[in-house]
């Protein structure tokens, strides 16, 4: 029988509201998703009012600060605060992206944000990453040759060829781009999604890897690959303006010049 | 209750190493209903009247029910590529899934088949 409605844990209720201080010089109005695994219920989002006259400029910046002087409850992943560690990836104002290189000034009015799309939620904005990891363990992310070293000295690359992977070894496994697929929210079970498809493309490019071809062959499958229906969601999602979308059409464009 | 780690669900059964015979054909099938799509809409812009007669001539000409072959053959192989494509996104119960692709193939080949036999009917008939 078909479901009409979200399940419970689906649909957020209007939760606590935590004003500003008085004297509070640039009030912005931030809602955010709160849920507790424990207890108290379906999630709900809160309303906190943070002065940015005394607060960083940055999304995360105002998080901190909520966690800090409002509501020490709320739960979010973060560490690096320079879009490198991928840690504070959630849905700000709509759209994936990491809350520390993400200005609060981008946005007008009120700032909703939301844990990753489509993942089970852990705590508030923390969500299960486990399934998107052993995604990208599973395309083996590693070098595999065959040819033994060189014994004096490292293998070597060309300037043209480290440059082909430059861009996708930026990548910080954030996750923004595969819970931004629509196509990865209806598959995260047997399609790779972007992220761990990217990675795919960035050994299968290495000059120095010998096993493309098994690579390919891992690759070749209606769901871990051919899921993708070119949305391209994930390249309009990525925080380091990297290209998935096109590293996976790379990666079916090989798959079909090995047969001709 | 299965206890299998993360990496063994992710490893599922395997690659299915097809895929790419699929995606070619989704684009060969695509590409070829640009011309065929073109001559359909120029041939109906033909006739003054589309009538019976007129149709039934239009079908009649050579040229026109070899077109009309070739585009009912790549629209259905196209629109059949595209609906299995679908129920595979977002049909997830395994004996649904199996019986929705099923009737899709069934149903795309007897639309197929039936349209093309109508074709050559027509071809082949007597002058309307």
């Amino acid at each position: 029988m078909a479901q009409f409605r979200l399940p419970v844990n689906s649909r957020v209720k209007p939760g606590k509201t935590h004003p500003a201080a008085g004297g509070a010089g640039n009030p912005r109005t931030f809602k955010v998703y709160r849920y507790d695994p424990d207890g108290d219920g379906p999630p709900r989002l809160d309303t906190y009012e943070v002065d940015m006259d005394a607060c960083g400029p940055m999304v995360l910046d105002a998080l901190i600060k909520i966690k800090d002087e409002i509501d020490p409850t709320l739960t979010f992943r973060r560490s690096c605060r320079e879009g490198i560690c991928g840690s504070c990836s959630m849905n700000i104002g709509g759209a994936n992206t990491l809350a520390c290189t993400k200005a609060v000034d981008d946005f007008r009015g009120t700032l909703k944000i939301y844990p990753l799309p489509h993942m089970p939620v852990v705590k508030d904005l923390v969500t299960d990453l486990t399934n998107f990891y052993a995604q990208y363990a599973s395309i083996q992310p590693w070098l595999e040759t065959r040819t033994p070293p060189p014994p004096d000295r490292e293998r070597l690359q060309s300037r043209e060829d480290q440059e082909k992977i430059d861009l996708p070894s930026a990548c910080i496994l954030c996750a923004c781009c595969s819970t931004a697929c629509p196509s990865y929210w209806w598959n995260p079970d047997r399609y790779l999604g972007p992220a761990a498809l990217l990675q795919a493309w960035r050994w299968i490019v290495d000059s120095r890897d010998e096993h493309t071809g098994e690579r390919l062959d891992a690759l070749e499958d209606p769901f871990r690959l051919y899921r993708c229906h070119t949305i391209l969601n994930c390249t309009e999602a990525c925080p380091k303006d990297l290209n998935p979308g096109k590293a996976i059409a790379q990666i079916k464009k090989l798959i079909a010049e090995r047969r001709h | 209750m299965r206890l299998v780690s993360p990496l063994n669900r992710v490893l599922g059964l395997g690659s299915a190493k097809t895929g790419v015979e699929h995606w070619w054909a989704q684009r060969l099938t695509a590409v070829a209903l640009i011309p065929l799509g073109l001559w359909f809409a120029v041939a109906l812009a033909g006739p003054d009247d589309l009538n019976y007669a007129a149709v039934v001539a239009l079908i009649q000409a050579p040229f026109n029910s070899v077109m009309l072959i070739l585009a009912l053959f790549a629209l259905s192989y196209h629109s059949h590529l595209g609906v299995q494509m679908v129920i595979e996104d977002y049909v997830h119960t395994p004996a649904v899934k199996i019986f929705s692709l099923v009737a899709a193939f069934f149903a795309h080949v007897a639309v197929a088949v039936a349209g093309i036999f109508a074709v050559l009917k027509v071809a082949f008939g007597a002058a309307a």
